[in-house]
């Protein structure tokens, strides 16, 4: 009886015991770039050339990529090679984890690469240095040529599993490529990957071209171009270079953008002088009238669960931006700020709209709550405009023009992206002068 | 029979009454604490800044009488600082260490300002609009977050002081030196439970023995990818901050500690 008596306190005291856990409260850490080594990947073949490619280089090619890209983040530190202390084929296989904590690095990337049959096979493994372990491992397949999109897939793949939200650089970017003095501006549609490569002209410049816009899937792009001083909108399918006339609008016709199902184009275009927001179904181009009032209301965008359009009106006197349900109706203002606000875009998350403010001369690119609230100015200049989202709502480009010449004349437009923390403002490399960019979704989606 | 039940009605009482009796939140409310300050200023006392309770006490005696007569457009973060230094004063070996948590601490908007970097134009309308107003704002801010520091000190000190060997120096050591290295990944929903409890096994030196996630089931639960990264992220601290700043002794009582992740408030700032 007594030893039970005693086992009973016994347990008593132990039970008391594990009250006295110490608990300690981390509110806070650092936000400073997170160091990676990315590691050359290790190229497991004997050829030097496959079909003009440099099999050999595409290992130490495909690791500045990478890069490059978590360095446009912000959000990551790739550390200098010179400083690697393990060769790319052993480090793959099993790194030494001590070794390459040594240099600060908190993540490691290793791969290796190979031709088989004419294929390019790219591997790639993460790893968590502190926890000596692998967080991911996965193998791509694709042509050579491809070795581009395999690193962009491979940093997305990363980011994704370092930071919990999706990546954006297997995307591209379309826009307007402008060359020639300010009165006879030609202006091409072009399209290049996010990081500035590959970039490809998709009209001749006989006619101006404004505001494209990519649809859902990527492959279609809806622009505005002038016909003879007419607005047209057009179609244009990417991959086969197929471009048709969606319509001929009166008057002054605006920022066609598709709808989230890719099903209906939105814009803006005059009526008998009035500027509204109409929809058209592309297949049966059937245009349904949105808004009726006899303010301006121009820069639709949707939502991405298609429920709700932003746009911008000058019904309070001022132009604002309002937001209402997808058929025109509960209309209600949400920017009460001063200044001008326009060009509202919806964020792919859902959570924010990004627009363009004008305020005493000045231009702001700034994003909101869809309730109007949380306003936040990320950048200020003399002139800049047309904010796009980066799929995973994180960052924006838009384009800023400054005065190019010494004394202020002549003027050059170019691509600029930020971070929606106002962080990490950053130039795109363009061939041109560049206006009015589009993000794509990503494209291995 | 009934002598059973009788042995098993006496042993339950007995068990009910020493529970009651020894489990710490029971014994909670009576005990009174003292407050947060003198614990301090005992611990530093032994070794330097005797005269410093005194000073501190002037401090804050002019301080107050300062604010008394402040106008309320007057902006005072000098005086603000000085106040808050006696509660601050870290322990003779831990000297450096604490001198920047104390910076941390009393300035975070030092760090906030760059994590939500405002752009220029902001920094502008600041001034722009009004300037009077915005620093009236800006005083009111600064008590405000001055406010709830001091509310959470004491908090976790009663907690502590309670369960615990750890003084107010020795956790701060402890927090500030994790939150160096804690790489906060960011692209967290705002909205989610980001708490995240890891519980350590520590050996003598501040080395990690064993640690465990405390909800590691959440891991693998659909729609809680971002639970996973946020969970590593804190391992990752954990193990880069090894070994950890424990105390020389007591080491029964710290042993076994817990840290609760929760990166909400830094992210919305």
């Amino acid at each position: 009886m007594k030893k039970i008596l005693l086992v009973f306190i016994l347990n008593i005291f132990l039970f008391n015991k594990s009250f006295a856990l110490i608990e300690i409260d981390i509110t806070r850490g650092n936000l400073d770039p997170l160091p990676i080594a990315v590691s050359p990947l290790y190229v497991d073949i004997k050829s030097e050339n496959y079909e003009g490619i440099k099999i050999k280089e595409l290992g130490e090619d495909i690791s500045k990529i990478i890069e490059d890209n978590f360095k446009s983040t912000g959000l990551f530190n790739p550390l200098k090679k010179e400083a690697f202390v393990q060769k790319p084929d052993i480090a793959h296989l099993k790194p030494r984890f001590e070794d390459w904590r040594l240099i600060k690095a908190q993540a490691l990337v290793t791969g290796k690469l190979l031709v088989i049959n004419g294929k390019l096979k790219v591997e790639f493994r993460l790893w968590d240095l502190a926890a000596a372990k692998e967080m991911t491992a996965l193998a791509f397949t694709t042509t050579p040529s491809n070795w581009r999109r395999v690193a962009h897939i491979i940093s997305d793949k990363i980011y994704e599993r370092l930071t919990g939200e999706e990546g954006y650089f297997d995307t591209r970017i379309i826009y307007v490529a402008e060359s020639g003095p300010k009165e006879q501006r030609v202006k091409k549609l072009a399209i290049m990957d996010q990081d500035g490569a590959n970039t490809k002209y998709l009209t001749l410049g006989n006619e101006l071209v404004l505001t494209p816009r990519f649809n859902p899937t990527n492959q279609m792009v809806t622009y505005m171009s002038y016909f003879r001083n007419m607005p047209r909108v057009y179609l244009l399918d990417i991959e086969t270079g197929t471009q048709e006339v969606v319509g001929n609008f009166p008057g002054m016709t605006f920022a066609p953008r598709f709808s989230p199902d890719g099903k209906k184009i939105v814009m803006s275009f005059a009526k008998d002088g009035n500027s509204d927001i109409y929809t058209m179904d592309i297949d049966s181009r059937v245009v349904e009238r949105i808004t009726n009032h006899s303010s301006i209301d121009t820069s639709p965008s949707f939502s991405p669960d298609g429920k709700f359009i932003a746009f911008n009106s000058d019904r309070s006197g001022l132009q604002q931006i309002y937001v209402m349900r997808s058929d025109g109706s509960g209309v209600k203002r949400i920017t009460f700020g001063n200044g001008i606000y326009g060009t509202p875009v919806w964020s792919p998350r859902g959570d924010l709209i990004a627009f363009t403010k004008m305020r005493k001369g000045r231009f702001y690119i700034g994003v909101m709550r869809t309730d109007g609230s949380g306003e936040r100015l990320l950048t200020e200049n003399y002139y800049q405009e047309a904010p796009s989202w980066s799929p995973n709502g994180r960052v924006l480009v838009f384009y800023r023009e400054t005065k190019s010449g010494s004394k202020g004349e002549g003027f050059t437009a170019k691509l600029w992206s930020i971070d929606i923390t106002g962080y990490n403002e950053r130039r795109l490399k363009t061939e041109t002068d560049a206006s009015d960019p589009s993000w794509s979704s990503l494209l291995s989606k | 029979m009934i002598r059973s039940l009788i042995y098993s009605i006496t042993f339950h009482s007995v068990l009910v009454l020493l529970t009651i009796l020894s489990l710490p939140f029971m014994l909670r409310e009576p005990i009174d604490l003292p407050p947060i300050v003198s614990v301090e200023l005992i611990q530093i006392s032994d070794k330097t800044s005797i005269p410093y309770a005194p000073k501190a006490r002037k401090i804050i005696e002019e301080t107050k009488k300062k604010e008394e007569e402040r106008l309320v457009s007057e902006q005072a973060p000098p005086a603000a600082k000085a106040k808050e230094k006696p509660d601050r004063i870290p322990l003779p070996n831990e000297m450096k260490e604490d001198k920047q948590i104390v910076k941390k601490k009393q300035n975070p908007e030092e760090i906030k300002p760059e994590i939500r970097q405002s752009s220029e134009f902001e920094k502008k309308e600041i001034v722009d609009t009004n300037e009077i107003a915005a620093l009236i704002d800006k005083a009111k801010e600064e008590e405000a977050v001055k406010q709830t520091k001091t509310d959470k000190i004491t908090q976790s000190t009663q907690k502590n002081s309670f369960a615990t060997g750890l003084t107010l120096s020795q956790e701060d050591a402890l927090r500030a030196q994790i939150f160096g290295c804690w790489s906060v990944p960011l692209g967290l929903p705002y909205d989610e439970n980001l708490l995240v409890r890891i519980k350590l096994q520590l050996k003598k030196d501040g080395t990690i023995m064993k640690s465990e996630i405390l909800d590691h089931q959440r891991m693998n639960k659909p729609g809680q990818k971002f639970y996973k990264v946020l969970a590593e992220s804190a391992l990752r601290a954990v193990r880069l901050c090894q070994p950890l700043k424990v105390p020389p002794t007591g080491y029964d009582k710290w042993k076994n500690l817990q840290l609760n992740f929760n990166p909400t408030e830094m992210l919305k700032g």
